[in-house]
């Protein structure tokens, strides 16, 4: 009897924690849509951030992550194929793995700062690279593990069946086991621009924002994270709507990229 | 036996995997004759599969192995190569054409079922897109699947049975014409029947080609081999016509294994 009752005992405080945890996104998303949707209208697409719209918030914040992935994803792809596949059990690599590892758990702020001292002091002020740059920085040790693990997967047979038929190692590697590894690497990659999407703290003091729709990423660029930021703290009841609704706006995007990962993973399997 | 009938020949050879002091074969001689089925059987641990990996010199996917003694090539100029002192990886993959390998599970590669036998051809060199179309064609109803997979070539090689995988697996090293194809149990991760239909196919393929095979399973050995070599713990115990070895072996060794008192 006494192993049964423990047994409900645990069943029902996981349960209850669990329902705890949910309770708390639930609130989140429910708030969130109430506000963000009554606030949200048609027009906010259409019109800059000077006009009471997140048109230019959305090309910038989109502007800059696509930007940073297109410097962190090969980066960060040839650095995991580097140790998985030619570092693999070296010093070298296992301290890279370690740093990189160290880099993925580092506060975004603390890469702001980073940025701030080499990218916008230098440079008299703050700018649309500086935000991209630091946008990287934070996306390349999740793609080095990702890349790193999903070719960790792919079965050692493989490489030596490639090498049996006489290929060679950067044949093997990147005609056969990146590809078979290309689901994982793929998801990864979706995974950290939807993480990257959705970051406040390293655009902060780099890229800072801009009222006016700007392609100049010489200057300060508009992005739709600190404009959140911003709008929330303003005293005005229009301003702190639109952050509402800009922040409705984002879940949307970020929830619909993690989706795409999934039904990626899902589509291949 | 003359040095015309052998393909390859191990001699005196020694083989110690990285970071162990202890070698894991010692001093094996064993001929391989042309054209003929040569089985490898011994108990788990015996080096066979270590031995067979050492033909193509997979092992030096890894760094650390060292090798002595020699395992000679004879090339169809009549010329000798010791396979064991290549060094430069344009000579593996020389090599690597000329003794191919097959591997216990089936590893198809994540492409259509057409990559997959094109993939060596297309490795070694071939452009000529007709000429690879005929080989393919060729390679895979010399692996008895042409029928199977005629219809459905650029379909992924992912989505075939276990058995179709690993015919896939002979095709494509078929294709490329190797002199010598390794076979590391080619049928333990098979059923009954697909067993059946690898073993069949690997009698008809000696008429091309000669082959060494791993296996645990003493009847396969007995059912296909023309010669038998039986390892044990690193040495070579005996050697002989599979017949011999198997109905009146000269080893006590020999016989205790064959009839099952251990392994």
């Amino acid at each position: 009897m006494n192993r049964l009752l423990l047994n409900k005992l645990i069943l029902i405080l996981s349960t209850l924690s669990a329902v705890i945890g949910i309770s708390f996104l639930f609130w989140i998303l429910i708030t969130l849509s109430y506000k963000g949707i009554s606030a949200l209208s048609f027009s906010i697409f259409t019109h800059d951030l000077v006009e009471g719209g997140i048109r230019n918030l959305l090309v910038g914040q989109f502007t800059m992550a696509i930007l940073a992935s297109l410097i962190a994803v090969p980066i960060g792809m040839m650095a995991g194929i580097y140790l998985r596949e030619y570092g693999h059990g070296t010093k070298l690599a296992s301290i890279i793995r370690n740093l990189s590892d160290v880099m993925m758990s580092a506060p975004s702020i603390v890469i702001g700062v980073f940025v701030f001292a080499l990218f916008v002091a230098p440079f008299g002020g703050y700018n649309g690279w500086a935000g991209v740059i630091a946008l990287a920085i934070m996306m390349i040790p999740i793609i080095i593990s990702t890349t790193d693990n999903m070719l960790a997967l792919v079965p050692q047979e493989l490489r030596e069946a490639g090498m049996a038929l006489g290929g060679s190692k950067h044949k093997i590697v990147l005609q056969i086991v990146v590809r078979a590894a290309k689901v994982g690497i793929t998801t990864g990659i979706l995974l950290s621009f939807a993480r990257i999407i959705g970051e406040t703290a390293p655009l902060l003091f780099t890229s800072a924002n801009n009222q006016f729709f700007s392609m100049d990423l010489t200057e300060q660029f508009p992005s739709l994270t600190v404009s959140i930021y911003n709008l929330a703290t303003y005293p005005d009841e229009s301003s702190r709507d639109l952050a509402w609704s800009a922040a409705f706006v984002l879940t949307v995007i970020v929830l619909c990229i993690n989706l795409l990962g999934r039904f990626v993973i899902r589509n291949k399997k | 036996m003359s040095k015309k009938d052998l393909v390859m020949e191990v001699k005196d050879f020694s083989f110690t995997y990285a970071g162990v002091d202890k070698p894991s074969l010692n001093k094996i001689n064993l001929p391989i004759e042309k054209n003929k089925i040569t089985a490898m059987i011994g108990p788990s641990g015996c080096g066979k599969s270590t031995l067979l990996r050492a033909m193509n010199r997979i092992h030096d996917l890894y760094t650390g192995n060292r090798y002595e003694g020699e395992i000679n090539l004879y090339k169809e100029d009549d010329s000798i190569q010791n396979i064991l002192k290549l060094k430069k990886e344009n000579d593996f993959i020389q090599l690597r054409q000329e003794v191919g390998m097959i591997f216990p599970k089936p590893t198809p590669f994540p492409m259509s079922i057409f990559d997959n036998v094109a993939y060596g051809l297309k490795l070694s060199g071939l452009k000529d897109k007709a000429e690879i179309e005929h080989r393919v064609e060729t390679a895979l109803k010399g692996a008895s699947i042409w029928n199977e997979t005629k219809d459905r070539l650029k379909k992924s090689a992912l989505g075939l049975s276990g058995g179709q995988q690993q015919r896939i697996c002979i095709a494509r090293a078929v294709a490329l014409k190797p002199r010598v194809l390794l076979f590391d149990e080619p049928t333990s991760a098979l059923d009954p029947i697909s067993t059946g239909a690898i073993e069949e196919l690997i009698s008809e393929l000696k008429k091309e080609l000669s082959i060494v095979i791993v296996t645990h399973n003493m009847q396969q050995a007995s059912r296909l081999s023309d010669s038998t070599a039986f390892m044990y713990l690193g040495d070579l115990i005996e050697y002989d016509k599979t017949d011999t070895i198997f109905l009146n072996p000269s080893e006590k060794l020999t016989e205790d294994y064959i009839t099952g008192r251990f392994g």
